[in-house]
């Protein structure tokens, strides 16, 4: 029998309405029991003093690349999951835009299989359609029953109204989220940020908001039509969020996440980066995403959105790329930002400025996922999200007030594609632990 | 001494002016003031003086290296920056690199550094890609001249066409500029805002809607308004626009507009937006017409129009190689009216 003491730390658990200083004991990989003092009691346990720590369930992202299979020079697994731990996730849903992608009963085992070997847990996305390619459906079905939690084309929307609504009315056989990459292909061809007047002074043809949200409308529409679990990943725009918030007064089973860099960033990151001279434009490509970075006013839509939950979740869209694939033309430029190591800083942001408090932030990266994709119905997930006694030990701890110059050579992730490379941001994230097993800590920690 | 005699000595010899100039690459003019496009504007006039002798030559740039890297087809642009390095004594080279290295693997970068190991002193960029020239920039310690990438800067372009105004205008503090055309895709177009900026004109920009791009008009910058391309008035009525204009600007006109669903048919495009003598005669009466070329006359540029007595076309090309010789020399290090100075 192995014991876990972590003692004396402000215990957020918003899954379970805590927020107190209290103790948290872990036996053999499980929760036991949290509570003050009740570290103490127990006897022959490593112990973690977390005194002025913050100790939280383990992150949970909805929107993961891993890059593997087909393009373990930008990520693996194996990366992948260990920069997630160091970000304080305990489990990432995996995009299937891989190559090749996960449409099959065999891509998703495969998957499965290399991530038994990984410290955090990783559920597998399949795919729409077969191929990514937008034409037919992949077989729902078999990758339910292979492990997939989500349906997702993202990196492409499936663009053709017919084969989405067929999608969304065949999901609800399995009960999979359906979750969507809106941006009509048509209104983006050939546009690589957010359009507006940095893309007209920048003379880069732009993505509008607009490209977004007539994909929002359409598939909300749709989605009442069958009924199915439609997700809007990475909302960008205010407009959508309007779409998204009147869908959910109604009824409809319509979830939604948002991403750290649209919830701080601006276009404006594309042509100057932080704190840069005005007057010096820059091309930067590590600001370079899709949906793009847009306007303050949509900035401040979202975080309205998040703060009284009509998106449930943050999600990274964490989308390493090798240096090859960002030091080249914009235009030519893939588009992602390296998001996990980065995420809970980044997010602190929203805290330090008054626009979200602590718990609400953790609960948007904890039972916010799983409850938007009801993960804890997965087998073996129960309690996913919190730190109910008998759930898996999955627990993040967190200092909400240390301050971190983002250093992308540091990263575990090989994508070392940020914009926020040189920024200090304030909240760090100290240790992970993982099933029990103490997954990642700081070395200023290592003394724990 | 001369200016002839002093661009033909290369004896250094200690600055007598202070300099304006302080750039080592030529990206696009966002980052020139009033002094500094008139510093290249006064060395200008010393470059057409040169370029009306009968031997137009000098030995000012004597061994150094001029690489034109175009990765887009150009005739213009590239002979003239081709006879402006020769006009100076530099070796110039001309490079037409095509998409295809791209695809081969060789990036912008590595092309770039390889021409500096060269030695390699001047690269004059052409690209498809808006961003390239400042990309090259950042990997080299070349000095970069942007002859054009994508639809964003082509400052060369704007200084030939300040140089040509001022000749006619002198002062061009509050002159109405008019651009006519495909705003959203021309390089030209906010470039030529910039420098008209900074020299105090006002500027017009005219289009049908679908090629204006979204960001000009007051409601739609930003509150930090120096960040954003200069404030410039937007029409779509080329009649209101052109109204006492000092300078009508026709913008040439790509037929794949047409084929991309921005217009209904370069027909309806001439009807409307065509530059004619009829919709002259609402210009200033002094007013002049410029075209960055290559034009199509009798669709944005009515033909006899583009050969009239008002028209300054040519005189744009001719100057366009005096621009360049004077950006060529100062980026070698002298200092503007440092006419005795010499290669470094």
């Amino acid at each position: 029998m192995s014991t876990l003491a972590i003692h004396n730390a402000r215990v957020i658990d918003p899954g379970l309405g805590r927020d107190g200083i209290a103790d948290v004991v872990i036996v053999d990989g499980r929760i036991s029991r949290v509570g003050p003092d009740e570290g103490s009691a127990v006897v022959d346990a490593d112990r973690i003093d977390a005194t002025g720590l913050v100790v939280t369930p383990g992150f949970v992202d909805l929107h993961t690349h891993l890059r593997e299979p087909g393009f373990t020079y930008k990520e693996t697994i194996r990366t992948g999951t260990a920069a997630a731990a160091a970000g304080g996730f305990t489990t990432v849903c995996a995009m299937p835009n891989t190559n090749p992608p996960l449409d099959s009963r065999a891509a998703i085992e495969s998957v499965l299989r290399e991530a038994e070997s990984a410290t955090i847990r990783v559920l597998p996305i399949g795919c729409i359609t077969r191929g990514r390619a937008g034409a037919e459906l992949a077989p729902a079905g078999e990758l339910r029953a292979a492990g997939a939690v989500a349906l997702s084309d993202d990196g492409d929307a499936v663009a053709d109204p017919s084969l989405m609504r067929h999608a969304l009315e065949y999901s609800t056989a399995f009960a999979l989220p359906v979750s969507q990459h809106c941006e009509d292909p048509s209104l983006v061809r050939d546009g690589h940020m957010h359009e507006g007047w940095v893309a007209t002074r920048m003379g880069l043809r732009g993505r509008p908001a607009s490209a977004e949200e007539t994909m929002v409308a359409r598939d909300i529409a749709l989605a009442e039509l069958s009924g199915a679990h439609l997700h809007i990943a990475h909302v960008s725009s205010a407009g959508s969020v309007a779409l998204i918030r009147a869908a959910r007064a109604r009824g409809a089973l319509v979830t939604a996440e948002v991403t750290p860099h649209h919830l701080v960033l601006t276009h404006e990151e594309v042509a100057f980066g932080f704190g840069a001279d005005y007057r010096q434009l820059r091309y930067n490509t590590d600001a370079k995403v899709n949906p793009p970075l847009r306007e303050h006013s949509d900035v401040a839509a979202l975080r309205a959105a998040l703060r009284d939950g009509v998106i449930e979740a943050i999600a990274t869209d964490h989308a390493p790329h090798a240096r090859m694939d960002k030091d080249i033309e914009f235009d030519l430029a893939a588009p992602g930002i390296s998001g996990l190591e980065t995420a809970f800083g980044l997010c602190m942001t929203l805290v330090t400025e008054g626009d979200l408090s602590l718990p609400v932030l953790i609960e948007r990266l904890t039972i916010g996922p799983v409850r938007a994709w009801r993960l804890d119905r997965q087998p073996g997930l129960d309690g996913l999200g919190t730190l109910a006694p008998g759930a898996v030990a999955d627990v993040a701890i967190l200092d909400p007030a240390a301050t971190w110059v983002v250093e992308p050579g540091r990263f575990l992730s090989m994508g070392r594609n940020t914009p926020l490379a040189g920024r200090t941001l304030t909240g760090q994230v100290v240790a992970t632990i993982a099933a029990g097993r103490v997954v990642h800590r700081l070395e200023s920690v290592a003394a724990l | 001494m001369t200016t002839e005699a002093a661009l033909a000595t290369d004896t250094p010899s200690g600055g007598r002016t202070a300099p304006a100039w302080r750039h080592q690459h030529v990206l696009d003019l966002d980052d020139f003031g009033r002094d500094e496009i008139d510093a290249v504007l006064n060395t200008a006039d010393s470059m057409r003086e040169i370029l009306d002798r009968r031997i137009a030559r000098v030995p000012a740039l004597r061994g150094r290296t001029v690489v034109n890297l175009f990765y887009e087809p150009s005739t213009r642009t590239r002979a003239s920056f081709e006879l402006a390095g020769k006009a100076l004594g530099a070796d110039v080279i001309s490079l037409t690199a095509s998409m295809s290295s791209v695809q081969k693997g060789e990036s912008l970068i590595d092309t770039v550094r390889t021409l500096r190991a060269m030695r390699a002193d001047v690269i004059v960029m052409r690209h498809a890609s808006a961003g390239a020239a400042y990309l090259a920039a950042e990997h080299t310690d070349a000095s970069i001249i942007n002859a054009g990438d994508g639809a964003h800067a082509h400052p060369t372009q704007a200084l030939l066409d300040l140089y040509t105004m001022r000749h006619h205008f002198g002062d061009l503090t509050g002159k109405r500029v008019v651009m006519v055309g495909d705003i959203s895709h021309s390089r030209v177009a906010r470039s030529d805002m910039w420098g008209l900026a900074a020299m105090g004109a006002r500027v017009v920009v005219c289009g049908p809607p679908t090629l204006l791009p979204r960001g000009l008009r007051a409601a739609e910058r930003p509150a930090h308004a120096e960040t954003a391309l200069p404030p410039v008035t937007v029409e779509t009525d080329i009649e209101r626009a052109i109204e006492g204009a000092h300078i009508v600007m026709a913008l040439r006109l790509q037929s794949e507009r047409q084929q991309g669903g921005l217009l209904p048919s370069v027909g309806e495009y001439a009807r409307r937006y065509q530059v004619t003598a009829e919709r002259l005669a609402r210009a200033h009466p002094d007013h002049l017409l410029m075209h960055p070329g290559p034009k199509n006359e009798g669709i944005e540029i009515a033909a006899d129009v583009a050969t009239s007595d008002r028209s300054i076309i040519e005189e744009q090309v001719t100057n366009g190689v005096a621009v360049r010789m004077a950006l060529l020399y100062l980026l070698a290090g002298y200092a503007p009216g440092d006419v005795e100075g010499g290669a470094r």
